[in-house]
């Protein structure tokens, strides 16, 4: 069985999905991240789905469920790469994936973590809305 | 078979359907001849689109066909698979005359002089009244259903370039610009119905991807007016838009469109809406932490 | 509606998903099928797969290449042996609007498809059909 591999970068874990979740790997992904996140005190995490085609609500819990457990870590999930195609049938689907935020690539996805991050420690808002 | 007689009366039919057709096909030369001359006195003649010499070929390849496959079965049937070959190249020759300009009824012309014509030589060759009158009505059933494939074919062709004309415009009506690092805007012109509204929904989504752009401004100020679908669409790509981690301003919202989507109870509130593309501008440089300053 | 090509997968196990989305990815390539509603036919199958697998221990999906006129499309039927749905109008309801994460996310599917049908019967089974044409 593939595990789905998690990079570290600093106090971020990066995780790039490129082949179809289904329920093992997935249940399996989110065990690793925990570990992960709890074993290096990570502050964020970049989930890359730009290689993922297909997200159907499975996947979609899936996202959410790592967002969720993440924060109850104390540490923020941004998820970047989304398909339009995928995003448009995500709207359709009425998949709120709330909770979440999206960022469009890697590169502005760890620059909205920093700023995130940045704000829980340094507590001064400017205006950046979720 | 005893003689030519007894076998005439037993198969009447036969001996006759062979009659039109020998005419046919021992005359074929006077039917090109009396055909183009019809053609040619016409005031219907169109000697800018084409010259009397391809006119002469082009008619000439359709009457040889005609005539080499015109047989004692199909004579009856214009729907006969026997006629193909005619059928393809009268449909070839209205699929090009359309797109040259022909109107219609010039391509009809061309054909219904071609019955003219063999008539006129039947007319000539058959002298039993009663024999004349029935190949005729043959011939005239056949040439009116070949007709009638002209105008099929016809409105194909002129479909074909509404259909090509209506691609140009859907591309030229919905211009990506990118008007900053960061942002683009989509100026839409014309009538949104819900095909093009997916249609531009698609292309703002794609457009930000390609061009890594977190605000896309959708400007409907050429936008007569919304109906309830459109906005329905337009809120599911703000939402499509904020999913992939951009952000959507719609801007360009006349006044009776703002009173069409109030009335209609569809709640703008989640989104960000400006009246201008200005105005527009000016909040996604706020968002992006821009700022102009006058030297 | 005519039908133009038949064929039958059987889904008992999560591995089995992969090769029938990739023959109904396949397929709706073949009939011209655009990349949205390429992606909304594959969620959606997705959907109802999971379903019964979930819920059912699996079941046979029947994918057809249909016709109606000028349009082609494709349709797929998800038949089960399970305990069948007892109250299909509430299935039907929105659940995600309330924020719970079971359901059979059965009112979503029904908006990524042109045509959605239903039919159930508790202790027999379910047989879920849909539609998705070529041009959404």
């Amino acid at each position: 069985m593939d595990k789905i591999p998690i990079l570290r970068m600093g106090d971020l874990l990066l995780v790039t999905i490129q082949v179809d979740l289904y329920d093992r790997i997935a249940e399996a992904l989110e065990a690793d991240l925990v570990q992960m996140i709890n074993k290096t005190g990570a502050q964020g995490v970049l989930i890359d789905i730009s290689a993922v085609s297909i997200i159907d609500s499975f996947m979609g819990r899936i996202i959410g469920n790592i967002a969720t457990m993440s924060k109850v870590l104390d540490a923020e999930t941004v998820v970047v790469g989304m398909q339009p195609a995928v995003a448009i049938t995500l709207v359709e689907l009425g998949l709120p994936l709330n909770g979440v935020l999206t960022a469009l690539n890697v590169e502005k996805g760890m620059t909205l973590l920093r700023t995130k991050i940045d704000i829980k420690y340094n507590g001064s808002d400017d205006g950046n809305t979720e | 078979m005893a003689n030519l007689l007894e076998f005439r009366a037993i198969n009447p039919n036969i001996i006759m359907k062979n009659e039109a057709i020998k005419v046919f096909q021992k005359r074929k030369k006077n039917i090109q001849e009396t055909w183009m001359k019809l053609q040619l006195s016409d005031e219907s003649l169109r000697e800018d689109l084409m010259t009397n010499e391809d006119l002469r070929r082009q008619s000439d390849e359709l009457l040889t066909a005609f005539v080499e496959a015109l047989d004692d079965n199909n004579i009856d049937d214009p729907r006969s698979s026997n006629f193909d070959p005619v059928v393809d190249i009268l449909s070839a020759i209205s699929i090009s005359r359309a797109k040259q300009g022909y109107t219609p009824r010039e391509t009809g012309f061309y054909v219904f002089s071609l019955k003219d014509a063999l008539l006129h030589i039947l007319q000539q060759d058959i002298k039993d009244p009663q024999e004349l009158y029935t190949q005729s009505l043959k011939i005239i059933k056949l040439i009116d259903s070949f007709g009638v494939t002209t105008f099929e074919t016809f409105i194909k062709g002129r479909e074909e370039v509404i259909l090509r004309q209506t691609d140009e415009i859907t591309e030229i009506s919905t211009p990506v610009i990118k008007v900053w690092d960061g942002i683009v805007a989509l100026p839409i012109i014309g009538t949104l119905d819900s095909a093009r509204t997916q249609v531009v929904m698609e292309s703002l989504l794609q457009q930000i991807v390609e061009s890594s752009s977190s605000i896309a401004i959708l400007d409907i100020s050429g936008v007569p007016a919304v109906d309830s679908l459109v906005a329905q669409h337009l809120l599911k790509t703000v939402s499509a838009t904020r999913l992939m981690g951009a952000e959507c301003i719609i801007s360009g919202i006349r006044p009776e469109i703002a009173q069409t989507v109030v009335h209609l109870g569809i709640d703008l509130s989640g989104i960000i809406t400006k009246a201008s593309l200005a105005s527009a501008l000016k909040t996604a440089f706020s968002i992006l932490h821009l700022q102009v300053i006058k030297k | 509606m005519v039908t133009l090509n038949k064929e039958s997968m059987s889904v008992t196990r999560e591995v089995d998903v992969i090769p029938f989305r990739n023959r109904l990815k396949e397929m709706a390539t073949k009939i011209g099928m655009g990349l949205v509603n390429q992606t909304k036919l594959i969620t959606a199958a997705s959907e109802l797969s999971r379903n019964m697998l979930r819920y059912a221990n699996g079941g046979l999906i029947t994918l057809e290449v249909v016709s109606k006129g000028r349009e082609n499309g494709i349709r797929l039927t998800f038949k089960d042996e399970g305990p069948g749905i007892a109250n299909i109008e509430q299935a039907m309801k929105d659940g995600f609007s309330t924020g719970k994460s079971l359901g059979l996310g059965l009112p979503g599917t029904r908006r990524l498809v042109s045509d959605f049908q239903i039919d159930s019967k508790v202790g027999v089974g379910t047989v879920v059909t849909i539609v998705k044409w070529k041009n959404g």
